[in-house]
């Protein structure tokens, strides 16, 4: 039996995040997460109206049925990101934090100085942090150490859709882990989704996979399918790898 | 000088154009096939994009282009407005309407005008602001347009300014006063038409605006915006040099996102008409190229171009637009008409309207636009930062409160 997915002790349901943007009305958005059967759901504070009462994204998210979990994205630094943080928790309550420190622009990737620094700074604040870091083992236990709920490494760039690059690296991560392992960016298939929970990954974020499907309400159905199929292949036990072809003249027969 | 400088230097127009000329179908197809499996192309490669072979393969890379859009930036459309702070300008740019000779109404607005006309914008859901002037340090000052900034900043969580160049130290002082994106366009990188079209006035310095866009980086801003002024020089050999200030820009200033606009000339007062005229299909190229050049750029079209071409281009690569825009200041209360402080606005003594810069094409307003947006398939992203979250501007939202959803 798997263990449930259990983040800063609370009971996660669901083993696929979502992420909001990009999608073509918050309407779609919605019915997508909606599909998906996702509990967690990040927004980008950076487009949330906070002058807006009925800021359109937020408006559409149940927050009875979903943990909002919004992220610092555009970031360029830690100061940046906690001063993000501190306002949109002043605005709307919100605690749980996806760290993101993304100072370049193009690819998107996370800055492991700046992350680290926001993260000790957040966490003594009382925030509960889930860091977007790219698939560096020793960078996650660093953040660990201070405190992070949960690691977000990368499998390749943002929006890319190019699956999981950094195999290697995120098994590793996963070995040493004390706290849940998000699989974040770059997923972009049913079969990535797969291909994470086989390394050993606790749960998975996908946004652009979903977003700029042709159908994005049954892509984010069919990866919800992809998760239950691939916990329940991994409840089932499978087989270990190569016991088809063992050598049928025993090696060590001799031994007697 | 800015070290971009020499590379622009080395670059010669002639065997830009032959080189383009010379490129083949084959080398086209071989190139959209390598993006396809995902390689990112290089700055040279632009020559084979806005080729006329490439050309005559716009269906394809459109495709294409659409992909990568998709990809990086989802079925979303940016939305800003530009406003015009004065009209009066020392420049003589052939093809301007603000040029110094010109025989226009000119005006600077009251800071009390130009937050009037703000509100009007903010009113209608936008909240990318552009601050626009000619070049007139007297008329509009460096403090002017911090002060403005100070003004706007709390209604509009970004704004970009598209003035006169300056030093990095004036940029670091705007930037602290809340502006985080700077637009500024070369017009031409050729020097000799760049001289020939900027015969007087402090424009005629090519390097100081050359170095403009590393200025602003390096003061800080967010956003840097270049362009070319299509119709002054031939697109192929612009796109080239532009192709390659942007990927300068992206590895020298690297926290800075380098977006590339498309100004199309247009008729002004002035009677201009462009020695090197770009088609629409030759303009649709080019953000196609752009697009595959720059998969993560930000590609900008204004109200230039008129509404049919702008709601096709949705998806094909622009991501970011300007509606309901007037191009003189004073020009959205003169607008919506209703205003009380019209007449002492828009109207000088003798009752007329201040000139705008350009005859805006798409007149439609902010919503029709989003609606147009709507229409295609893609959601209008009116925030997509918050000067707020910046250090110099902590104090700024804090009485801010949002609601949980349903």
């Amino acid at each position: 039996m798997l263990k449930p997915l259990v983040i800063a002790g609370r009971a996660i349901r669901s083993r696929l995040f979502l992420g909001t943007g990009k999608f073509s009305s918050s309407a779609v958005m919605a019915r997508a997460l909606e599909a998906s059967g996702a509990e967690i759901v990040t927004v980008a504070l950076r487009r949330v109206e906070f002058d807006n009462p009925q800021d359109d994204v937020i408006a559409h998210i149940d927050q009875r049925k979903y943990l909002l979990l919004p992220n610092t994205s555009g970031a360029r630094d830690a100061e940046e990101a906690v001063r993000i943080a501190k306002l949109a928790r002043a605005a709307s309550g919100w605690n749980w934090l996806k760290l993101e420190v993304t100072p370049e622009p193009n690819y998107l990737l996370p800055d492991p100085v700046e992350t680290l620094k926001a993260a000790e700074i957040l966490i003594k604040e009382g925030f509960i942090v889930l860091p977007y870091i790219n698939a560096d083992p020793v960078l996650a236990k660093r953040l660990q150490e201070a405190g992070c709920a949960a690691v977000m490494p990368l499998g390749s760039p943002i929006g890319s859709g190019r699956g999981i690059k950094t195999a290697d690296q995120i098994r590793i991560i996963i070995q040493q882990a004390t706290v849940p392992v998000v699989v974040d960016a770059g997923l972009g298939l049913p079969s990535h989704l797969c291909q994470a929970f086989e390394l050993g990954a606790d749960a998975v974020l996908v946004n652009t996979a979903v977003a700029a499907a042709q159908d994005p309400v049954q892509m984010a159905g069919s990866f919800k399918l992809a998760v239950e199929a691939s916990l329940a292949g991994l409840e089932a036990g499978p087989m270990s790898e190569g016991e088809a072809a063992s050598a049928s003249s025993p090696l060590t027969g001799f031994l007697r | 000088m800015s070290p971009f400088h020499d590379i622009i230097d080395s670059l010669d127009p002639v065997r830009i154009r032959t080189n383009t000329r010379n490129i083949t179908a084959g080398q086209v197809k071989a190139l959209l096939e390598a993006i396809r499996a995902g390689t990112v192309p290089n700055p040279e490669d632009i020559s084979i994009l806005v080729s006329p072979a490439a050309g005559e393969l716009l269906e394809p890379m459109a495709r294409l282009a659409k992909a990568v859009t998709l990809r990086r930036f989802g079925r979303t459309i940016q939305m800003y407005a530009p406003l015009y702070v004065s009209n009066h300008c020392s420049n003589s740019c052939v093809y301007c309407g603000f040029n110094v000779h010109n025989q226009i109404v000119r005006r600077t607005s009251s800071r009390g005008e130009t937050l009037s006309e703000a509100r009007l914008i903010n009113n209608q859901h936008i909240s990318q602001l552009l601050l626009v002037s000619g070049e007139s340090p007297a008329e509009v000052s460096l403090d002017l347009l911090e002060t403005t900034a100070r003004d706007l900043k709390g209604m509009f969580p970004s704004l970009s300014i598209e003035v006169y160049p300056m030093d990095t130290s004036d940029y670091t002082r705007l930037y602290k006063a809340g502006i985080d994106g700077l637009a500024i366009y070369q017009e031409t990188y050729d020097r000799d038409i760049y001289s020939a079209v900027h015969p007087a006035g402090p424009k005629r310095d090519y390097a100081y605006r050359l170095g403009a866009p590393e200025r602003g980086a390096a003061a800080g801003f967010r956003q840097i915006g270049i362009g070319s002024l299509l119709g002054l020089n031939d697109w192929r050999v612009e796109s080239y040099c532009l192709a390659h200030h942007a990927a300068y820009l992206m590895k020298h200033h690297w926290k800075s996102q380098v977006s590339i606009s498309f100004p199309r000339l247009r008729p002004a007062a002035g009677g201009y008409s462009p020695e090197f005229p770009v088609s629409d299909r030759e303009l649709v190229q080019m953000v196609c190229a752009f697009r595959l050049m720059l998969p993560d750029a930000g590609l900008v079209l204004s109200t230039r171009e008129p509404a049919e071409l702008r709601d096709n281009l949705i998806g094909l690569g622009i991501t970011k637009m300007s509606a309901g825009s007037k191009t003189a200041p004073g020009g959205y209360l003169d607008r919506l008409g209703n205003n009380l402080d019209r007449l002492d606005n828009n109207l000088d003594e003798q009752g007329q309207p201040a000139e705008g810069q350009f005859n805006v094409c798409d007149d439609r307003t902010v919503e029709a636009v989003a609606e147009s947006i709507r229409q295609k398939g893609y959601d209008t992203v009116w925030k997509d930062w918050d000067s707020g979250f910046e250090k110099q501007n902590e104090n700024q939202r804090q009485n801010i409160k949002i609601k949980n959803g349903k």
